[in-house]
């Protein structure tokens, strides 16, 4: 991109100074630190000039908006057309009560939902399982059957929003659920949009809400994602995450290098299920984090749109320019909140917000301030959503495509995030592919490595963590936590016994029968499961009928 | 020389936040002690019966899903019928500081809320566990 004889005048000039002013106040002062680092460990130089990025081409590397490889984005016009999909994930106690905290979101300007699910209904338990104690309605809504589903999207017409579901080893029930609830509703299939987690592996890797072992919870992956494809063009079949590799403690390129190697694992097969590659892959879908480091998270950003660009043409032969997008969601960080001070996170989520407008994101959820204290109040959770607002109608950071391009520190660090992220996706190829490099065990090390290093730097005080190494203070203990009702464990079992009491109990078990049967053959599940919810089977009976069949999933630890 | 601590390092329910839980398990070992990782999904039953059988001295439960009310007394209730009484029992993870008074008065020894560094809480079970 420069001239080699400008190239040389900078070199030149950068000795000159490294010589002069910088050795002169060096001497006088060293800096505060010897190594400057990314909060993934990455070091940082003194500063970066063309040098650094003379090899780049603008045209192969960068080229434009919406255009081959989408380092600068997806879209063409991106903000300036339409901001992100201002997205808050919310879900507690029961469908009653997430509905109405889902009009409150709707009315003050959100524009679209999502939902989180109990941990049973996300492990494919009903409210009344006896692994099921203590925890409905805790971290999401309880959903055990085709009755809760009404009730939590009551008053909302699913073809005005669309609805993003955080559900993973039981997504076909739950997708079978809404689709059936927009039948009810009068909307066809393919004015329903949304999306649903379906990412199966990270759960193995990281999440712990698997429930079948890898081969067989693939198979349903797969299948949702083949009927979506004939029956519900505008569902995103999967939303291959990242998120939750960088809670566990992957550095940012580890983050995108694991996300983009279960995403080769999902698209290899799709394909080998006999599906043309540009049939699907358009819907893919991915979900990152953002931490703090605004700069770095960017470059994280463009440098995994470039990846996944070059690895649905080059790899997978994709032609279609929508199978190789990178469009993606994104949540702020959790595990950057502190209890400390929580008030301090709301600057957090901000710079984290302000990292997502200029990495170019399609849909975002900002954390709240308390939630490293308990599950958001409404005040907290309408500070986080106003913090998407100003960002996105006073920040600046709308107006211009991709605005941090050219910036020689962002084109080097996404540089080499690149390269970082390639050379996981060779050692993974090499060990066999994604699924063998989790039963290794090599994934989860890595991350749990990185893990390790960043908690050893915050107790030696190598990095700053503020509120928890420095600058920390005596305060009371904070007050107006929200709290989950105990009573909605009774609440829920008792819905549950009426439902199974006064179900067509004929119908129920014909659809049940006719699921196992159909799970047991190669024909996708999907239509057994939308009788099934039809016929008011809940979501623990249907994830037994595969739990007979396939087995459960036990990890081997890697401590 | 003196016998080295074993401790039960457990993730009681359904709760798949484990990076704590991991993190602890490997510094626990460098600090010396005996470390047994249950894994997820344990219920209080499996938790108290791994005690038993590893004959451990302490037993760390970490909760980031809410549940702590429910399973970490259990696990001191369960203990104590077993005649357990003199393993040590702590726990830590997403806690309200309002919650604290109760899980102590039920008989899990110390809470550790996020931040806590970590030598903190080894030098707590150095200190507290049962001697050998």
């Amino acid at each position: 991109m420069f001239d080699e004889k400008v190239l040389e005048k900078i070199k030149a000039g950068k000795e000159k100074w490294d010589q002069g002013p910088v050795a002169k106040t060096l001497a006088k002062a060293p800096e505060q630190k010897p190594v400057f680092t990314t909060i993934s460990g990455t070091p940082v130089e003194r500063i970066y000039t063309p040098l650094d990025i003379a090899g780049l081409d603008y045209e192969r590397d960068l080229g434009f908006p919406g255009q081959f490889p989408y380092t600068r984005g997806v879209q063409p016009t991106m903000y300036r057309g339409r901001y992100w999909t201002m997205r808050q994930y919310a879900g507690f106690g029961s469908a009653k009560d997430t509905n109405a905290r889902y009009r409150y979101l709707l009315q003050q300007g959100q524009t679209g939902l999502s939902v989180a699910f109990q941990l049973p209904t996300q492990a494919g338990y009903d409210s009344d399982h006896p692994l099921s104690m203590g925890e409905v309605g805790k971290v999401g809504v309880a959903v055990d059957s085709i009755e809760d589903m009404k009730v939590l999207f009551d008053g909302i017409p699913l073809d005005k929003v669309t609805t993003s579901m955080t559900i993973n080893a039981p997504a076909t029930v739950l997708l079978g659920m809404y689709l059936a609830l927009a039948e009810e509703q009068g909307v066809p299939w393919d004015k329903v949009g949304g999306t649903v987690q379906n990412d199966v592996l990270k759960e193995i890797i990281c999440r712990g809400q698997y429930i079948y072992p890898p081969k067989p919870t693939m198979r349903l992956t797969v299948d949702l994602i083949e009927f979506c494809q004939k029956h519900v063009p505008r569902w995103n079949t999967i939303s291959i995450s990242g998120y939750h590799i960088r809670e566990s403690g992957s550095t940012a390129a580890q983050e995108m290098a694991f996300t983009i190697a279960d995403g080769i694992a999902y698209t290899q097969a799709c394909v080998e299920r006999g599906m043309d590659v540009d049939s699907f892959a358009p819907r893919l879908s991915f979900f990152f984090n953002a931490f703090t480091n605004v700069l770095e998270e960017v470059a994280k950003f463009r440098a995994g749109r470039r990846y996944w660009a070059k690895v649905m043409r080059d790899r997978f032969k994709a032609k279609d320019p929508r199978s190789m997008m990178l469009r993606y969601h994104v949540q702020t960080g959790g595990v950057t909140l502190t209890a400390q001070q929580p008030l301090n996170n709301i600057v957090r989520v901000a710079l984290q917000t302000y990292a997502t407008a200029l990495g170019g994101a399609q849909s975002l959820h900002t954390n709240s301030y308390d939630e490293a204290l308990c599950l958001p109040t409404q005040e907290a959770v309408t500070v986080a959503l106003r913090t998407q607002q100003i960002v996105a109608e006073e920040s600046g950071a709308t107006d211009t495509i991709d605005p941090l391009a050219g910036c020689y520190y962002v084109e080097k660090m996404t540089d080499q995030i690149e390269q970082d992220i390639d050379d996981y996706i060779k050692k993974i190829d090499a060990m066999g592919g994604t699924l063998a490099a989790i039963e290794q065990g090599f994934i989860q090390k890595e991350i749990q490595n990185s893990a390790y290093r960043f908690q050893k730097e915050i107790e030696s005080g190598e990095r700053i963590y503020v509120g928890i190494n420095k600058y920390t203070m005596e305060e009371p203990p904070p007050t107006n936590l929200l709290k989950v009702d105990m009573s909605v464990g009774d609440v829920e079992a008792a819905k549950l016994k009426k439902l199974r009491a006064e179900r067509d109990q004929a119908k129920w078990k014909a659809a049940l029968d006719n699921l196992r049967k159909v799970s047991q053959t190669d024909e996708n599940v999907m239509p057994a499961v939308i009788e099934a919810v039809k016929a008011k089977a809940t979501v623990g009976e249907i994830c037994d009928v595969w739990r007979d069949i396939y087995g459960q999933y036990r990890p081997k630890e890697f401590v | 020389m003196a016998k080295k601590i074993k401790i039960i390092v457990a993730k009681p329910g359904l709760d798949g936040h484990d990076r704590g839980a991991k993190l602890l398990a490997r510094i626990f070992a460098e600090e010396g002690m005996e470390v047994v990782y249950t894994g997820l999904r344990q219920t209080p039953e499996m938790i108290v019966a791994a005690a038993e059988q590893e004959d451990a001295d302490v037993v760390g439960l970490s909760s980031l899903s809410g549940v702590h009310n429910y399973f970490f007394p259990r696990v001191v209730e369960l203990l104590k019928d077993k005649g357990l009484n003199d393993v040590l029992v702590v726990g830590g993870g997403i806690i309200p500081v309002e919650d604290y008074d109760f899980l102590q008065k039920s008989g899990v020894k110390a809470i550790f809320g996020p931040g806590t560094p970590t030598m903190e809480i080894v030098n707590f079970i150095k200190s507290n566990a049962r001697a050998r």
